[in-house]
């Protein structure tokens, strides 16, 4: 299980500034257990977003968004109105929004930042890793995580490390996370994004918060028993 | 003075490097610096270079200024959190330590501690905004210091790198966090170097062009393999391999393209990576 809780509405909004059809994506996994973007939640955002002044085009919401098979499949079918959007919002954990991005050729945007649990992460076999920062930077990087693409971890553009796309470090088997975050946003028109300065990152943020400490997952445990039960 | 100051006074601006010693001895690391004097407008201190750990660059920046050298003191943001960056600035400053160079930083992995943990707390664009930011009399986290300091702020940029635009995006980037002026990765075509800095004419800072000097055709080829965003061309390796003095060859390719790119640029920073006592001659070459 991955917690993710949803930005504030006017951090969503500035990130869909200059936008205005908008196509919603939701989990029907953790996101919708944590109340951030299973179907209820899709549709409030709807609601809201529209209270802006802004049309959504449609919504669909996947079982896992971290399993890119089963988001490619899911979206495909509703390909013309993806089409028609100029981004998505995609309303889950970091992983979710990485795997979006990879199966569709459109600006994403992250709707929550995913919290950190201190250890117990989710079971995630692809290849996109979340750090669980509860900052989530991916709306300005295209949808790929700088924090786990790029080795140093860098947020604002590349190291003069990296030759032919590849990281210094282990150069035979790891691609350069800037490099990829560039080619993506060139790809999407989109390189302006690559030019604004982020501000140091909150660390304080990837602490796990009090409620999640050490209970964790005991506290889980309980949750799924009781589901289970009823 | 500072070396953005030269630059504005119209002067060449001449840099080049050392590197403190693995250890106490600092006897070859001064008697480099010595050889510099009167030749160089600064001289810069390397920080834990390659990863690899060594003498502090602030230690042997201030040993440079105690002996009326200027030092541009480097610092990585891979070692230090941003707490510990801010204050070693702090330090540098009432140390008389002006001139700072802010870069990322290599990778752990690559280093002589492959074991260590890796910081990256802070990256070049804003441990140079950190640094503005103590001008303004504040630390990153808004407080208030008591008495300010000033620095002259430089960067780094990788005038080879293939595809160039992140570089270009970051080096715009650097400049609006305060970097005052760019000391360059290794160039060696000067064609290329001329491209760049038509695309960088509009950030108007002061560039000081990167001279690594070629030691053997081998190391040319090691470049080209290992190091991003640096390409020695053909016709330079096939010189240093019919060169009967690899020495006297190494100078003159230094020199010729010095000569060739000063036109373009506002200075030029030469690193001679172990043949620090060549420097000199290189400049005489160069009739600078």
């Amino acid at each position: 299980m991955i917690i993710s809780q949803q930005k504030p509405l006017p951090e969503i909004l500035k990130s869909l500034e200059g936008e205005q059809r908008i196509f919603l994506v939701g989990c029907k996994g953790c996101a919708e257990a944590c109340h951030t973007g299973g179907e209820a939640q899709v549709l409030e955002m709807k609601g809201k977003l529209e209270e802006e002044g802004k049309t959504i085009v449609g919504y669909s919401v996947v079982d896992f968004l971290c399993d890119k098979a089963l988001v490619k499949f899911r979206l495909k079918v509703r390909e013309e109105e993806i089409i028609d959007a100029d981004s998505l919002l995609v309303m889950t954990c970091g992983l979710g929004v990485q795997a979006t991005s990879k199966v569709v050729d459109k600006v994403t945007h992250p709707a929550c930042d995913t919290i950190n649990l201190g250890g117990a992460r989710g079971e995630w076999r692809g290849e996109e890793r979340c750090l669980e920062c509860g900052e989530c930077l991916l709306d300005y990087t295209g949808g790929i995580c700088p924090l786990t693409a790029c080795t140093k971890s860098l947020i604002n553009g590349p190291c003069g490390g990296a030759k032919n796309g590849k990281c210094e470090f282990e150069p035979e088997t790891r691609d350069c996370g800037w490099h990829l975050i560039y080619e993506r946003l060139k790809k999407l028109n989109h390189l302006d994004k690559m030019k604004t300065i982020l501000s140091p990152k909150d660390y304080s943020k990837m602490r796990p918060p009090p409620q999640l400490r050490s209970t964790i997952m005991w506290a889980l445990e309980q949750v799924e028993k009781e589901t289970t039960v009823k | 003075m500072n070396i953005t100051e030269l630059a504005k006074n119209g002067k060449f601006v001449v840099t080049a490097e050392v590197g403190p010693p693995k250890g106490v001895d600092i006897k070859e690391m001064l008697d480099d610096a010595e050889l510099m004097r009167g030749r160089v407008d600064a001289i810069n201190v390397t920080d834990q270079q390659s990863s690899v750990m060594r003498l502090g660059s602030l230690a042997a920046c201030r040993l440079l200024k105690d002996r009326g050298l200027e030092p541009v003191l480097q610092m990585t943001c891979r070692d230090r959190n941003r707490i510990a960056l801010q204050s070693d600035l702090l330090s540098a400053y009432i140390l008389g330590i002006e001139n700072v160079l802010c870069l990322t930083g290599d990778f752990v992995a690559l280093g002589d501690h492959p074991q260590a943990k890796s910081v990256f707390d802070l990256d070049s664009v804003s441990l140079l905004y950190a640094a503005r930011e103590l001008e303004q009399g504040r630390d990153l986290a808004g407080n208030e210091l008591t008495g300010t300091p000033r620095f002259c702020l430089g960067a780094v940029v990788t005038p080879g790198a293939d595809p160039l635009e992140p570089q270009l995006i970051k080096m715009e980037k650097k400049v609006k966090a305060g970097a005052q002026f760019f000391q360059t990765q290794a160039v060696y075509e000067p064609g290329k170097f001329e491209e760049f800095m038509k695309a960088v004419a509009y950030l108007n800072v002061p560039v000081f062009v990167g001279i690594v000097l070629l030691k053997s055709a081998g190391m040319a080829r090691f470049m080209n393999a290992n190091v991003a965003g640096v390409h020695v061309p053909d016709n330079l390796i096939k010189e240093m391999e019919q060169a009967e003095n690899r020495g006297q060859k190494s100078i003159e390719i230094a020199a010729r393209l010095i000569k060739e790119m000063k036109p373009l640029c506002q200075g030029v920073h030469i690193m001679a990576i172990g043949w620090e006592k060549r420097v000199p001659e290189v400049l005489d070459a160069t009739g600078l």
